[in-house]
């Protein structure tokens, strides 16, 4: 049982801190532009096969370096020639335009690399198991992933709070006009933060692929999660984002782990009932089976009884 | 008023005669997607183009309506009750009216990202709940019935798939009248002003709330009624018809065809209908073309297909809409033969043929000449499309200014 | 930039078939006979897009090879293939099917995914109750729930694919043979053929080895799975000598690859892990573990014909492999009904391919049983591996190589809840 925890513990954070190298990226742009990109998790999609094509030639960690700066690049470029375009037209349009960048991007990588799934494998240097416990073991490269995941949270935290330029970002988050008269090039910074958003994003591609397999479904699969985990950290907070990728991380990890189910619960309420019930599916629910779809549970009861999230200060 | 009578008229008449024109088994089949693409289309557009809420999960009404027709169909036929098919998208509606009874009751407190996110979760709840409770949902096969075996409607049986059509042509103008008139009565009004400014109608004693509410309720209704339709017309629905998907098509649709406008949802239905059924057998990578389409719709035509007609108001009230067509023709061929020498090199670099024939030119995916032709084609069209905007945008606004400003 | 851009297959078909059929009315003027059309219904776009186009270009290309290049069939007549784009949905097929319907297309080809399959089949049989004389045969390849040829069997549906039931047979049978093995995880698909798989193996497994421990029963969603490695932890601590699953596509792939990144040396048996960029992305981690139960043996080829068949095939389309013999079985026998009864009408061809002996490629007989319209054929356990693999799959090198067979007659289930509405005439 210990194992099965301390694994499950293990698994959550590599999951959580993965969500948040996107998650970190959504609510930075959030806070600069007021908008939701949903097209954020396809340009982590773009980073995993970008980094794909370049390590089948110059190797991961050229890919490593390569993919994010060529995404971020992209996502500048978005930035420039369509979002600051569209967002003239308000809100709802900025939204339902990165909707519809995150449909084009899915069609465009299966034009480019097809509908199979990508051999994208991760460098033999990190090719060995880096501990076993318990007879399981834990591979180097999952520790690579936690390692990178928080560095990124430690120099995000760091440039954000403590340097010049972090100071002047948020200066420009709360506002722009002054900044602007100060003399600095807000447009020029608000692509900036749209492009190291969008390659932080692409940096989770380059070191997800790898695990959790590169396909055109990939941005589906974690698209909507990583909005979650911004709405209920609160919208534009950093640690919040920080605090729900680890909690929706480990949520998930527990809830698979666990066998518990609705037949525990009934059992331990001393009820029993016939297997052609008309509610049987209900009766047999168990916890694995729901683990994937328990954030959008919290994310409803959250948005219900806090719109706030839980570190955010302002709705909209 | 002639004028709306007239319109109302001519929109009875197309429904109506559209099938005496083309009546094979696809083209019925197409209209009748097209149908259910409308009031669906529509019920969106009172939730984002009047209301001002964007959803992300709109399906959930559609489907969970289109699954309790469904098995309406099936207690049809196992006589547990007894009323004619022809009522069967009212039990959808019902439905989609209950469901966004219970769902707004939470949801509308708050518009903008807040409603968004909660249409969301809740959409992917339903939908992952859907695979889960098979029992009601039917797993992935979904649920399935029989419209025949109902009591005949004045002898119809709805055997054929154009009876289904005039029953379905029914109630699409019967739909689109009721939200027509939604539109205009104080509850209609009311949800644009609370669009436009919630503070504003709340300090004239609205209830921002309660005006979202009303609007959310009715668009549930009308999407229930659309996934009635579908019942009836695939008789069978599964959970693809509750999932982020479809909740995203109706999003492109209403957007494409232009919120805000009463119109544009249903012009937006038609085309993504068509691009669905008939661009999808010449190309398998019509979805990147629609993405394509969708995204350049949102950059240049903010307020859709529909926008882009009205914006030619000015000009036709003035009579100077004729003075446009020739400046049109010089931007608009060059341009589109530029998409035509795009598209076919797209499909060359996709192609592992030998040679097809596109448009009536045989390309050679492997060959230097066709690349180059269309090179060459795409580049000099670009070109021309380009020298000709300076003239279009004159041409602009010389028809939309006003007399004195012409002299200026 | 040296980015690697693997083209994808292409349908242009339409046009393409135009063109085809402009060839054929200029060069053979003596046989401007009307073709015999046969549709192919499958994902042609979209995420399963690259399992229906490689199925479309077997057909394709087995029509052609078999038939049209040796004068054509009932006397002279080609075989158009016609394709027609489900994308794997099943609103997708309705809409298809009237397409089908609208262009005379009387006989559909369709094989990926169940829940298309008994679409189809329901949209079948109640289009040909409704439109006597305009009849429509369904000619399901390859999808597998049990229920089609027993509780929802049809007069109009033929299935030339053994049922997840007869390939669980197999499996267990395998499983039970292996003294190495006493305890069985089995995960799945939260679907209809996942909880057959499920139920099914553990009621087989507990006749044939009750010593067996069922240590794991798992369902996950769909395709909302990130990264199994959870998933994984569990299978470790229950010490499982086994695994069993019944997922596809991109579930198939991440759970796989999954438990060998966690150095989980057991089997996995699969029904769907090969091919179709499927074994190019396991490589050499599966080698040996990963299992495939399926119809036709792959690697050895049993015979020269067959043989020259996957070369040809290879010649003409380098990017794909034979991945499933059962369509060209499927095409061959729905010829032969026709040659039998000279007669491209569903309801005489039906009646032909009931009870039909055929011997395939390979040299197998089998036998189309005439009260449930379910396929018996050998049925093989294959292994992913490199060594002793002549025709590989992906050009990746790796292939699968047969290393257990079962006889046609041995794999023979009795009819359970059949009862067939015959037609009369």
């Amino acid at each position: 049982m210990l194992e099965v925890f301390i694994f499950a513990t293990l698994n959550g954070l590599v999951t959580g801190l993965l969500l948040f190298m996107l998650a970190s990226g959504l609510t930075l742009i959030f806070s600069m532009m007021g908008v939701l990109n949903f097209a954020h998790a396809s340009f982590y999609m773009l980073g995993a096969y970008v980094a794909y094509s370049i390590s089948v030639h110059l190797g991961f960690w050229t890919g490593l370096i390569l993919a994010p700066l060529l995404v971020g690049m992209l996502g500048a470029l978005v930035e420039r020639y369509a979002l600051r375009r569209v967002h003239q037209a308000g809100h709802v349009a900025e939204l339902v335009f990165t909707f519809g960048l995150a449909f084009l991007i899915e069609e465009a990588v299966q034009f480019f690399w097809g509908p199979d799934t990508k051999n994208y494998q991760s460098p033999d240097l990190l090719d060995f198991p880096l501990f076993t416990l318990f007879g399981q073991e834990f591979s180097a490269y999952r520790g690579f992933m936690i390692a990178i995941s928080v560095a990124i949270f430690v120099g995000l935290y760091y440039v954000l709070t403590r340097s010049r330029v972090g100071l002047i970002i948020q200066a420009a988050i709360t506002h722009p006009h002054t900044v602007a008269n100060l003399g600095h090039n807000v447009p020029l910074i608000f692509m900036g933060v749209f492009g190291v958003g969008t390659a932080l994003a692409g940096l989770a591609g380059v070191i997800a692929g790898p695990v959790l397999t590169t396909f055109p479904g990939m941005a589906l699969v974690l698209g909507s999660i990583v909005f979650v985990i911004v709405v209920i950290g609160g919208l534009g907070s950093l640690e919040g984002a920080f605090i729900a990728s680890l909690m929706i991380g480990l949520l998930q990890s527990y809830a698979i782990a666990s066998d518990l189910g609705v037949p525990d619960l009934l059992s331990w309420l001393g009820l029993e009932f016939a297997r052609d019930h008309p509610l049987n599916d209900l009766w047999t629910l168990t916890l694995p089976q729901i683990a994937p779809i328990l954030p959008f549970l919290l994310l409803v009861l959250v948005l219900i009884f806090r719109p706030t999230g839980l570190m955010g200060n302002r709705e909209q | 008023m002639i004028q709306r009578v007239a319109i109302w008229l001519s929109y009875l008449g197309a429904l109506l005669l559209l099938p005496l024109f083309f009546d094979s088994v696809l083209a019925i089949s197409i209209f009748n997607q097209m149908a259910i693409a409308i009031v669906f289309a529509l019920s969106y557009n009172m939730l984002l183009g009047q209301g001002g809420m964007l959803s992300f999960g709109h399906a959930v009404y559609f489907g969970l309506g289109g699954f309790l027709a469904v098995h309406a169909l099936v207690m049809i036929e196992f006589e547990t009750v007894y009323f004619s098919v022809v009522l069967i998208p009212l039990v959808g509606g019902l439905i989609g009216l209950l469901a966004a009874v219970f769902i707004g009751s939470f949801s509308t407190h708050k518009a903008g990202t807040v409603f968004a996110m909660i249409s969301l979760g809740i959409g992917e709840l339903i939908a992952a709940s859907s695979l889960i409770f098979v029992g009601f949902f039917g797993g992935e096969a979904g649920v399935s019935g029989d419209r025949t075996y109902g009591p005949p409607f004045f002898g119809i049986e709805f055997l054929r798939d154009v009876e289904v059509y005039y029953l379905a042509a029914f109630w699409v103008f019967l739909a689109t009248l009721f939200m027509y008139l939604f539109t205009q009565t104080p509850a209609g009004r009311m949800a644009n002003a609370v669009r436009d400014n919630p503070e504003r109608a709340e300090f004239i004693g609205y209830s921002a709330r309660r005006v979202r509410y009303i609007s959310f309720c009715a668009a549930g209704f009308f999407a229930g009624v659309a996934g009635g339709l579908f019942a009836l017309n695939y008789e069978f629905i599964t959970e693809e018809n509750l999932n982020a998907a479809t909740s995203g098509r109706v999003l492109l649709m209403a957007y494409i065809g232009g919120l805000g406008y009463f119109i544009g949802p249903i012009i937006g239905a038609v085309i993504l209908t068509l691009m669905n059924s008939l661009l999808s057998n010449f190309t398998d990578l019509w979805m990147l073309y629609l993405g394509i389409l969708f995204v350049l719709t949102v950059l240049f035509l903010p307020r859709g297909f529909a926008g882009f007609i009205m914006m030619h108001q000015v000009a036709w009230i003035r009579g100077k809409l004729t003075t446009l067509a020739i400046p049109y023709l010089l931007t608009g061929i060059p341009a589109g033969v530029f998409a035509a020498a795009v598209i076919a090199m797209v499909e060359m670099s996709h192609s592992e043929s030998d040679a097809f024939n596109f448009l009536g030119l045989s390309l050679d995916p492997g060959g230097a000449l066709s690349w180059l032709l269309m090179l060459v084609l795409a580049s000099a069209s670009l070109f021309a499309t380009r020298s000709s905007l300076p003239q279009l945008r004159a041409a602009w606004e010389g028809a939309n200014s006003l007399p004195g400003d012409e002299t200026e | 930039m040296a980015l690697s851009f693997t083209i994808p297959v292409s349908i242009i078909s339409r046009l393409r078939l135009a063109l085809l059929a402009a060839l054929l009315s200029t060069a053979g003027l003596t046989s401007a006979q009307e073709p015999v059309r046969i549709a192919f219904m499958d994902p042609l776009s979209g995420a399963f897009a690259s399992i229906g186009t490689s199925g479309l270009k077997q057909a394709q290309f087995a029509a052609d090879y078999l038939f049209n290049a040796n004068g054509g069939i009932l006397g002279g007549r080609m075989i158009e293939i016609v394709p027609l784009d489900n994308k794997q949905s099943p609103t997708e097929t309705q809409i298809q099917f009237r397409r089908a319907v609208s262009d005379g297309l009387r006989i559909i080809m369709q094989g990926n995914s169940s829940a298309v399959a008994n679409t189809l089949n329901d949209t079948i049989s109640r289009h040909n109750r409704r439109n006597p004389g305009q009849e429509i045969l369904q000619i399901n390849y390859s999808a597998v729930d049990p229920v089609l040829t027993e509780d929802n069997c049809s007069f109009w549906h033929f299935r030339f694919d053994a049922h997840a039931v007869m390939k669980l047979h197999v499996l267990t049978d395998f499983i039970a043979a292996n003294p190495d093995i006493n305890s069985v995880y089995i995960i799945g698909q939260d679907y209809s053929f996942g909880q057959v798989v499920s139920d099914t193996s553990i009621q087989l497994l507990n006749e044939k080895r009750p010593d067996i421990a069922i240590v794991g029963n798992e369902f996950h969603p769909i395709g909302q799975v990130k990264d199994f490695t959870p998933y994984v932890t569990k299978i470790v601590s229950s010490g499982a000598d086994a695994v069993i699953t019944g997922n596809f596509g991109a579930d198939m792939v991440s759970l796989a690859r999954s438990i060998i990144d966690n150095g989980l040396d057991i089997p996995i048996y699969t029904f769907y892990a090969a091919y179709d960029g499927i074994t190019a992305t396991l490589g050499e981690d599966a080698r040996d573990k990963v299992h495939l139960v399926h119809n036709e043996t792959s690697n050895p080829i049993p015979t020269e014909e067959r043989k020259e068949f996957i070369r040809a095939f290879k010649a003409a389309n380098p990017n794909n492999d034979v991945t499933q013999p059962r369509i060209i079985n499927a095409l061959s026998m729905l010829v032969q009904a026709m040659e039998q009864t000279q007669s491209t009408d569903p309801y005489d061809i039906a009646l032909a391919l009931e009870d039909m002996r055929f011997t395939t490629m390979s040299g197998n007989e089998v036998w189309m049983r005439g009260d449930d319209h379910q396929i018996f054929q050998s049925l093989h356990i294959s292994v992913h591996t490199d060594e002793g693999v002549e025709f590989d799959a992906d050009n990746s090198g790796f292939g699968l190589r047969t290393i257990h067979s079962v006889s046609a007659e041995n794999s023979i289930v009795p009819v359970n809840n059949c009862r067939m509405r015959r037609p009369r005439r």
